[in-house]
């Protein structure tokens, strides 16, 4: 009797084999120290899209596999995703908060015919390092552009661009200097702050020297912007009318509780508000509020990471479960969805994702939390990045 | 609008003063922070690589006291101060106390375990976003000086500077328990044998150290926010101050703070694109000429 039963279970189990596979994301992101809130984000993204949609494509299961990337460290970048591959047997790549990490993964794609889907990582070049990579985040440049129009539309003349030294920041610092001044704008000083800036009082001096009548100013989202926004505020620019523009990386929604006043009325053109006015959204948030368990922790790499995921879940169905990473992205090429922030589409020739870029500005709820209200949009935006690298 | 006649002297003569004050505040900032480790380290000789820790774990316990308890500023204060000594008296008794004296790379690993031990469960209780401490009104928004605006809370940092400096100085300097401290530091035999408790001494300059660590912590949050990587980020800056005024000497890291300040916050306006280029130069330059420091004890 018992052997029977044994041997039936065996079957069943054997059966369920033969029939569905598994299939296996891995994710790479910062889920432990300084950025451990960007990685939760991702998880919460995914999370989200997997309770809405489900963990399985067709008959087969879907299963992701995280890895720990603390900072950005290329070579370990390359490790984690040579262990994923290799060890763990996944056919997708995912995740990746910082440029240099993603990098350092494109050389591996072809030989391991494994797409990369990247859910943050700003730097425009990055899908030219190889033809299996698609982006569902946003660049620098892209966010970065429409304010120099903003700018422009409301009357600002001369403008000082205050940007972190490093690669995203001179991003943003390009981006915004070449678009205004073929608006016709005059950009009067350019000024990169080591990363380590803790103090701005002096950098403000400078803004007020310039006379500039507004700032366009880069930080990576986190602790300095809350030192850069009130060094702002306190140094008397905000009251001598000098307008402040930035990117929306300044005014994540996780920063903002400690942000607080003095953020009030500050414009950032992004691609993500969590206030977007859209059912889609509402969805999306309900579900990655429920996911990343402390509602004011959700953030912009959520929604890259939704994204990232509904373009594996295309991929997946388009190859039948098949490990073939070229028929995987030539799926999803142009293909064009109704995202949480709007409409979206895959450009096929950059793989990059066309969308809307929002104009915010950093509003007051009516139970008194501040919130990024999307106050105009610019339609279909690409990719200006890549046509300054040609 | 500023008078049109008294043109260029005037605005780069007000861009001095402005910049100037700018370093007197940053200075006194660091200096408040960093102080208390240059008690542990110069009259203690324990290598407090955790000195951070304790300052956000003020900050925190401030965070935690004004936003959800409702407390008004200076109760978050007293509440931080006296928190985190609560927390360090355990720490003390049963960690540090087996390090006095210890080889230096004993105390750094010991400490530096114990900072890493704070971030995770500062991560884990709070959560990895930012914390502030709200100011209370009169702290808030600009002050105007006249030729520039500045915010009151920098003020509030200077005179703070100044307190703790005046405060410290008379402890050490003028009171019998600094004759008792300055006895046990150099030579804890001789001064127990005097009939010193020394062990009473040290237990009272860790607390003395860790609560100024605490206050640091909140006076310098609004140039240095709380979030849990706090304990490591800004250690380099604390110990350079500490190597650069001598470790002991309170004009010492007064003046080492002054120096930084002014070089760094130059620095900053004049050329940022060199990062902290000048101010890791001076640091090399002060410590080739002082070993021990700007105002280090010879022993």
């Amino acid at each position: 009797m018992k052997k029977s039963v044994l041997a039936a279970l065996a079957v069943l189990a054997l059966s369920g084999t033969a029939f569905a596979d598994t299939i296996k994301v891995g994710v790479v992101g910062p889920f432990s120290g300084p950025f451990a809130i960007q990685g939760k984000n991702f998880k919460a993204g995914i999370d989200a899209w997997i309770a809405l949609n489900g963990a399985k494509v067709g008959d087969d299961d879907i299963e992701i596999v995280y890895r720990d990337l603390p900072a950005a460290d290329p070579a370990q970048s390359k490790a984690l995703a040579q262990e994923l591959v290799v060890k763990e047997g996944v056919q997708y790549l995912a995740g990746f908060y910082f440029t240099p990490d993603a990098m350092a993964v494109t050389p591996l794609l072809e030989q391991a015919n494994v797409p990369l889907v990247v859910m943050n990582a700003a730097t425009s070049a990055i899908v030219t390092k190889s033809p299996l990579v698609v982006r569902t985040s946003f660049t620098t440049w892209q966010t970065s552009a429409p304010m120099a129009k903003v700018a422009k539309e409301r009357g600002v003349k001369k403008v000082i661009t205050v940007v972190s030294d490093y690669g995203p920041g001179v991003d943003s610092e390009n981006a915004f200097k070449t678009t205004f001044t073929a608006e016709g704008g005059e950009v009067v000083d350019s000024v990169r702050m080591p990363l380590s800036t803790n103090d701005f009082s002096p950098i403000m001096q400078r803004v007020k020297d310039s006379g500039a009548d507004a700032v366009f100013a880069f930080l990576p989202s986190g602790p300095t912007t809350l030192g850069f926004v009130k060094a702002y505020n306190d140094n008397g620019l905000a009251k001598a009318g000098v307008q402040f523009l930035a990117p929306g990386d300044l005014t994540q929604e996780s920063d903002l509780p400690a942000l607080g006043e003095a953020a009030s009325g500050l414009l950032t053109t992004f691609h993500y508000a969590v206030s977007h006015d859209s059912a889609e959204n509402k969805k999306f948030v309900e579900a990655a509020h429920k996911a990343i368990g402390n509602p004011a922790e959700l953030s912009f790499p959520s929604v890259g990471a939704y994204d990232g995921m509904h373009v594996i879940y295309k991929m997946i169905e388009a190859t039948g479960g098949e490990q073939d990473a070229q028929k995987a992205v030539d799926a999803v090429k142009g293909l064009a969805w109704e995202s949480p922030r709007g409409p979206v589409s895959i450009d096929p020739d950059s793989r990059h994702m066309t969308q809307n870029i929002y104009l915010r500005e950093v509003a007051k709820a009516e139970d008194g939390t501040f919130y990024n209200k999307e106050i105009a949009t610019f339609e279909k935006q690409g990719d200006p990045g890549l046509a300054a690298l040609k | 609008m500023p008078d049109a006649s008294g043109p260029l002297l005037d605005q780069s003569m007000q861009t001095v003063l402005s910049v100037g004050i700018d370093a007197l505040a940053y200075g006194m900032v660091l200096f408040v922070i960093s102080i208390g480790l240059s008690v542990t380290m110069g009259l203690m000789r324990v290598v407090n690589l955790a000195h951070g820790a304790f300052a956000m774990i003020g900050g925190y316990i401030a965070s935690y006291a004004t936003q959800t308890l409702g407390f008004g500023y200076g109760v978050a204060i007293l509440a931080a101060v006296v928190g985190t000594i609560i927390i360090a008296i355990p720490v003390e008794r049963f960690l540090y106390r087996r390090i006095y004296g210890a080889p230096e790379l004993t105390q750094v690993l010991m400490t530096i375990g114990i900072t890493f031990c704070v971030i995770g469960i500062a991560n884990y209780v709070f959560g990895p976003t930012l914390k502030t401490i709200p100011l209370p009104e009169t702290l808030r928004g600009p002050v105007d000086l006249g030729f520039r605006s500045i915010a009151a809370h920098k003020l509030f940092a200077i005179a703070c500077g100044v307190a703790v400096a005046g405060a410290l100085w008379y402890l050490i300097e003028r009171t019998s328990f600094g004759v008792k401290l300055r006895a046990s530091v150099d030579n804890a035999a001789m001064a127990a044998s005097l009939g010193v408790r020394t062990r009473i001494v040290y237990a009272v300059s860790f607390a003395v150290a860790v609560g100024l660590a605490a206050f640091g912590g909140i006076v310098g949050a609004e140039l240095l926010p709380i979030e849990p990587y706090y304990a490591l980020r800004y250690m380099v800056t604390f110990l350079v101050v500490v190597s650069v005024g001598g470790a002991g000497s309170i004009p010492g890291a007064l003046l080492a703070c002054l120096l930084l300040g002014a070089i760094d916050t130059t620095g900053r306006y004049l050329l940022p694109e060199y990062g902290e280029f000048f101010f890791y130069l001076a640091v090399i330059a002060i410590v080739c000429v002082f070993p021990r420091g700007l105002l280090g004890r010879r022993s």
